[in-house]
């Protein structure tokens, strides 16, 4: 009993030591780059700091990680059952564009408008995701090859349609779909400074689901088990290949909900302007999160404040890809912090499960030589 | 071990929640002053020796002589209107009076962030703007490239000659638009092939894509090409090098005079200039004078705005019916498409 609430103590701090690790790592290995600019990363840190904690920035910074955030929920899913979906850049991009054709041609009182546009994303998305899961289903080819594709497909689709007089009309040098009625704009959270988007609340709804769905039900235990063992869950009588599909059709589904804060709450349309390449930072970010839905949630808003004041850094006249190097240095460091604290934490297990082995062995010994 | 680990968390959990309280309420916005030009470029930078390094140019003859200040900040691929915002109001709030957007990516942000500066004047190149204090700079770029198109024709041996755009957008469209009417305009049996590196911003800073497009249209026997591609055009003028007799007609500035390109400026035919520079100054000089340019400005073909450069005298020997051209444009006998 006293054993193991140690065992316990002991992993919760191996589990505060990766992150700090990986930070203490990245300050360090950013410092010297910074310095090696011929500036002063002291001062830079400084900058980062003010700025990134100044009201109208706090309020920025949240606005920015939403999407982050549904981007990292939708790569986390499929990570969890070790499916490898860089697809949700295409995905979320079509699904966006594809809601947005369909907000801009009703108009409906928003309370019907809104839930239709947010569910024909998901449903694009998913059925984008989902042509991913049934080819390796059926035909055995990897996720990572035909969601990368699909990626491509994907923008092709989007720049055909995108056209004036196809699905798109011009304004001035921008070409975009038709603007969504004014009943589609999602409400706003008013703050002293600018206003947080609403889809905020979507965002944190989506992280509760996600945790229960995979921690609280049968559904994400099967999942779960199946990516850390496909022969041991097909064993245990888990269907795994209808679990690909299902699990695709799921982040597709989520990534489906990553374009809509921009939809519903700035642009108010899709054109050649629509933010691209969020879902390649939602891997970072869920890598960063270690697909816990508040993990994710931190490493979002942390990857925003780094957007904010990397902005801010150049400036005051650091090189503007400093914050790009930063992030990229704190995804590395955080990916081996872990690996050699599991690889720590496993070699002490070991060598306790060892010891605990060896006194046993030795006191049946003394019994034997007693008897 | 375990002591330290546990003091770590607690430090750092009492300096983040130090950190937040004190910081709530407070505003970035701070005092202005009087800190000159602010500008905002498009993707690929200052140093992409075409768009952006024109309106440098205008910048850098504001400081020369007006003796003004100057801070110049660059756009990242893939930016959302956030980001665009951002560096908009932190150069205005900072003081720099005017701020200036170079591309049309900015002009949803200069109009939001125009309104939120009213004392401060705005300027957009490239794009149409409302607003009292912004000032909306466009240019006749299918003029200037009609008359490309005309140079193009001429000078082809293989009566095939091509058009590459960075992104496919309406901007870009002009410019094709106008090669193509001024190529068939001079010979009606030349092939024109027009083709786009991307639809997104990348198109502008992607010379390795650039270089392979080129390649492409080589190995076909274009060979003259016109890339209008921002800083992605230093990719195809160094393919269209490599092979003997085929020429690049450059953008935005007069390429043949770039220093960075010096190695190729034997290929490069003539430019389509577009003076972005010129239309820079003048905002910056009306704002210094106390006389804020505003509304929509237009640059043409016969306004200067923009012209066929004649450096390296490539086109000497064709100069003639290059001049008649744009008489016939400046007349308005000729009138040039902007759509394809």
């Amino acid at each position: 009993m006293n054993a193991l609430k140690k065992l316990d103590k002991n992993k919760l701090i191996l589990a505060v030591a990766a992150p700090v690790l990986a930070i203490v790592a990245a300050l360090v290995v950013t410092s010297i780059i910074i310095v090696a600019t011929g500036k002063d990363p002291i001062h830079a840190y400084q900058v980062m700091v003010d700025f990134g904690s100044k009201a109208d920035s706090q309020v920025w910074i949240i606005n920015k990680a939403t999407p982050y955030y549904l981007s990292a929920l939708a790569v986390a899913i499929g990570f969890r059952m070790n499916l490898f979906n860089i697809g949700v850049d295409g995905q979320y991009r079509i699904a966006a564009f594809f809601a947005a054709v369909v907000g801009g041609a009703l108009t409906l009182p928003g309370i019907i408008q809104i839930p239709v546009i947010i569910i024909v994303a998901m449903i694009v998305g998913a059925i984008w995701a989902g042509i991913a899961g049934l080819l390796k289903t059926t035909r055995g080819v990897s996720e990572v090859i035909s969601t990368i594709m699909l990626n491509a497909i994907g923008a092709a689709v989007i720049a055909y349609f995108l056209q004036d007089g196809r699905l798109a009309e011009k304004e001035g040098n921008l070409i975009h779909t038709p603007y969504l009625p004014d009943s589609a704009h999602f409400f706003e959270i008013a703050t002293a400074t600018k206003p947080i988007y609403g889809f905020v609340l979507i965002a944190a709804l989506a992280g509760l689901v996600y945790w229960f769905v995979l921690n609280r039900s049968r559904f994400g235990f099967d999942l779960r088990t199946v990516g850390q063992s496909e022969s041991a869950a097909q064993a245990s009588g888990v269907n795994v290949k209808r679990m690909v599909v299902t699990s695709m059709l799921l982040s597709g589904a989520m990534a489906g909900l990553v374009g809509m804060p921009t939809l519903l709450g700035v642009s108010y349309n899709y054109g050649t302007d629509f933010p691209a390449g969020i879902g390649f930072t939602g891997i970072a970010i869920a890598l960063l999160g270690r697909n816990h839905p508040i993990g994710m949630a931190l490493g979002a808003l942390f990857w925003s404040f780094l957007d904010r004041t990397g902005t801010q850094l150049e400036f005051e006249g650091y090189a503007q890809e400093m914050v790009g190097v930063i992030q990229g240095v704190i995804v590395l460091c955080v990916v081996i912090a872990y690996e050699i604290v599991r690889r720590y934490g496993l070699k002490a297990q070991q060598r306790k499960v060892g010891e605990e082995l060896a006194a046993q062995a030795r006191k049946s010994d003394k019994a034997e030589v007693s008897a | 071990m375990r002591r330290v680990s546990t003091i770590t968390v607690a430090g750092v959990a009492t300096a983040a929640l130090a950190f937040t309280l004190t910081a709530c309420g407070e505003s970035s916005t701070s005092s202005g002053g009087d800190k000159g030009v602010g500008l905002a470029f498009d993707v690929g930078g200052r140093d992409d020796h075409s768009f952006n390094e024109s309106a440098a140019r205008g910048v850098d003859k504001a400081k020369a002589e007006l003796g003004m200040k100057a801070k110049l900040l660059t756009a990242k691929n893939g930016e959302t209107e956030a980001e665009r915002e951002q560096r908009l109001s932190s150069l205005a709030d900072a003081g720099h009076n005017p701020v200036i957007g170079v591309g049309f990516n900015y002009s949803k942000s200069i109009e939001k962030v125009a309104k939120e500066y009213p004392k401060v004047t705005f300027g957009v190149v490239d794009s149409v703007a409302p607003g009292k204090n912004v000032v909306s700079m466009t240019f006749g770029e299918h003029e200037g490239s009609y008359l490309a198109g005309v140079a193009a024709a001429l000078k082809s041996k293989t009566h095939k000659v091509a058009f590459i755009g960075g992104v496919n957008n309406a901007l870009i469209q002009k410019f094709q638009a106008g090669f193509e009417q001024g190529a068939k305009a001079a010979d009606p049996k030349v092939e024109v092939r027009s083709d786009y590196l991307s639809n997104s911003d990348k198109g502008f800073n992607d010379p390795a894509a650039a270089k392979e497009k080129a390649k492409g249209m080589l190995d076909s026997d274009f060979d003259v090409i016109y890339t209008a591609a921002g800083l992605s055009g230093n990719g195809s003028i160094e393919a269209i090098a490599a092979k003997k007799g085929a020429w690049a007609i450059g953008v935005d500035s007069d390429q043949y005079q770039q220093p960075g390109l010096a190695k190729y400026k034997d290929s490069i035919l003539t430019s389509v200039v577009k003076n972005v520079d010129v239309a820079v100054f003048d905002l910056i000089k009306s704002v210094k004078d106390g006389k804020p340019l505003t509304g929509q400005r237009q640059y043409l073909l016969k306004d200067g705005g923009v012209s066929l450069s004649t450096s390296g005298g490539h086109i000497d020997d064709i100069k003639a019916q290059i001049e008649e051209a744009k008489k016939k444009i400046v007349d308005g006998q000729v009138k040039v498409k902007t759509a394809p």
